[in-house]
């Protein structure tokens, strides 16, 4: 039996519009182990809004309701928000879709990370410095002195990536929520940020939520995949079987991948049925 | 014949000590009808190729040929009524105050077309989109459905030629391959020639006859997709692109 650093139960996020409430999750549970697990869906299925829900990161008019969002066993929902923040960053880190819009571009990398590690650590600011230089390292930043005076807007967007994992790293959480982190990489890159994430996690025994659009990515990469539709869980499967997936919707959209290896003249199509959003969500808890 | 010859190309950005070299000496030509992609990492000059072709990336030198006629600086008015670009995100690339009907209404206006009415209708059902989005602002569209309007709007002028870049990245799967099957119809349909950009070698193994690889500017490797779909690459960067996306 794996022990569950986090277990998610029956979560809602809810936005009130002027056409009545639109429900961006639709109760999802699923619980994470120190394990690898992978989000898919299409873009507006709620992935993101999960992974934002549990650093309570949706901020009003978005309500996040739930029966429990445990940490360990201590339910998130009910700290406050001084007590959120001693969570965000050092227990769950995010990482965010693009690294552009993530890093303030107005001070060098060196001064963010940096900050970064003070914040949750009473440290020196040389020990600071060299600890922001090992983690640079550690995300194979070649010349990491120069990139420590450097603005973000010199960096491209593969190097942006991973000085935010090397950001996100450095107060050692025990959970990572990656939110389609390699998107906006092209595939040479993509690769590398993907083991150097895989390295850090296994090397730390830290769970990893990983979001993604992309179904060969996250069958490759992670071990235990939820498949979103419409706010809820459609299917849970392993990820090595992820290509022999049951629901129609998983299968429509395996299908709609064009594919080096069995080329065709027309790709499919996906036909939505309406039942999908109708049927329950399923339960990704172990 | 060839729609598009491309000789010796070098284009580059800035001046003096900043100058980028971001294609070098690159050749390739495009018969007609056919379909080329272009492929690479970011940064590998492939993007430069189109603009260079339209003219969005000033500072070049080598040939261009479109139709056997050499491009000078000045691009003459029936050259883009010849050459039509896509560009990579639908959310960028069209005006957000300007209706659908609009966007498209200017481009036939500025092309000299007569039944203006009636071709945006044609356009329109050409897309797959019908009457009902004609009067409709790009933020009450989805991403799917604005690039179906950036295609329209491409296709407004009757091009011979289009140039995709990336029309796909910024699509989800279930929308990429609706978008892909419209586009395979429309070249069938008007007999288009494509020059296609995207980092996915499955997506420009779907869509292409051949393809060129690109690295740092240069193009390493030109091969045809039975080739690629046989994972025959020479280049040994083509080939780590194509383990890459396995």
């Amino acid at each position: 039996m794996m022990e569950n650093l986090l277990d998610v139960e029956n979560l809602w996020v809810k936005f009130p519009t002027r056409q009545g409430v639109f429900d961006a999750v639709r109760g999802v549970s699923f619980s994470l182990g120190r394990e690898r697990l992978g989000i898919v869906g299409e873009s507006g299925s709620g992935k993101s809004m999960t992974g934002r829900a549990i650093l309570r990161l949706i901020r009003s008019p978005g309500i996040v309701a739930a029966d429990h969002i445990n940490l360990d066993g201590v339910d998130l929902l009910k700290k406050t928000e001084k007590e959120m923040r001693a969570v965000r960053g050092r227990r769950i880190s995010m990482v965010m879709q693009d690294p552009k819009f993530s890093l303030n571009p107005v001070t060098t990398i060196g001064d963010q990370i940096i900050e970064a590690y003070r914040l949750h650590n009473k440290t020196s600011k040389s020990e600071a410095y060299a600890k922001a230089i090992e983690m640079l390292n550690a995300v194979s930043i070649r010349d990491a002195e120069r990139v420590m005076r450097a603005y973000p807007h010199e960096m491209s967007g593969g190097m942006g990536q991973r000085i935010m994992i090397a950001m996100m790293l450095i107060p050692n959480p025990e959970i990572l929520i990656a939110d389609e982190p390699t998107s906006a990489l092209d595939v040479s890159v993509q690769r590398q940020v993907l083991d150097i994430m895989d390295g850090l996690v296994k090397e730390r025994g830290m769970g990893l939520i990983f979001i993604s659009h992309d179904l060969n990515l996250v069958a490759d990469f992670c071990d235990r995949v939820l498949i979103m539709y419409a706010g809820r869980i459609v299917e849970v499967c392993e990820a090595n079987k992820l290509h022999e997936a049951k629901h129609s919707y998983t299968r429509g959209l395996l299908n709609s991948l064009p594919r080096l290896d069995a080329p065709r003249d027309r790709l499919e199509v996906l036909k939505r049925d309406p039942a999908w959003s109708e049927a329950p969500s399923v339960s990704g808890r172990v | 014949m060839n729609m598009l010859e491309i000789e010796n190309l070098d284009v580059w950005f800035g001046t003096a000590r900043n100058r980028v070299e971001a294609v070098k000496a690159a050749i390739f030509d495009v018969a007609q009808g056919e379909s080329f992609g272009l492929v690479g990492e970011s940064g590998s000059g492939k993007s430069t190729i189109l603009r260079a072709i339209t003219g969005l990336a000033p500072n070049w030198s080598g040939r261009i040929t479109v139709q056997q006629t050499a491009l000078t600086k000045k691009r003459p008015k029936a050259f883009f009524k010849t050459v039509q670009m896509v560009f990579q995100d639908p959310y960028a690339s069209l005006h957000p105050r300007h209706s659908v009907d609009q966007v498209l209404g200017e481009t036939l206006h500025l092309h000299g077309f007569k039944q203006i009415d009636a071709r945006v209708v044609k356009l329109l059902d050409d897309v797959g989109l019908g009457q009902k989005f004609r009067f409709r602002y790009p933020h009450q569209l989805s991403g799917g459905q604005r690039q179906r309007v950036a295609i329209a709007r491409a296709l407004a002028p009757e091009p011979a030629l289009l140039l995709l870049d990336e029309p796909t990245s910024a699509l989800d799967v279930s929308v990429q391959a609706e978008i892909l099957n419209l586009l395979a119809d429309l070249r069938q349909e008007h007999k288009l020639t494509y020059l296609m950009v995207s980092h996915d070698l499955s997506v420009v193994g779907h869509m292409c006859d051949r393809l060129a690889v690109m690295k740092d500017g240069e193009i390493v490797e030109i091969m045809d997709v039975a080739a690629l779909q046989r994972m025959e690459a020479t280049h040994p960067y083509a080939q780590h692109l194509l383990q890459a996306s396995i």
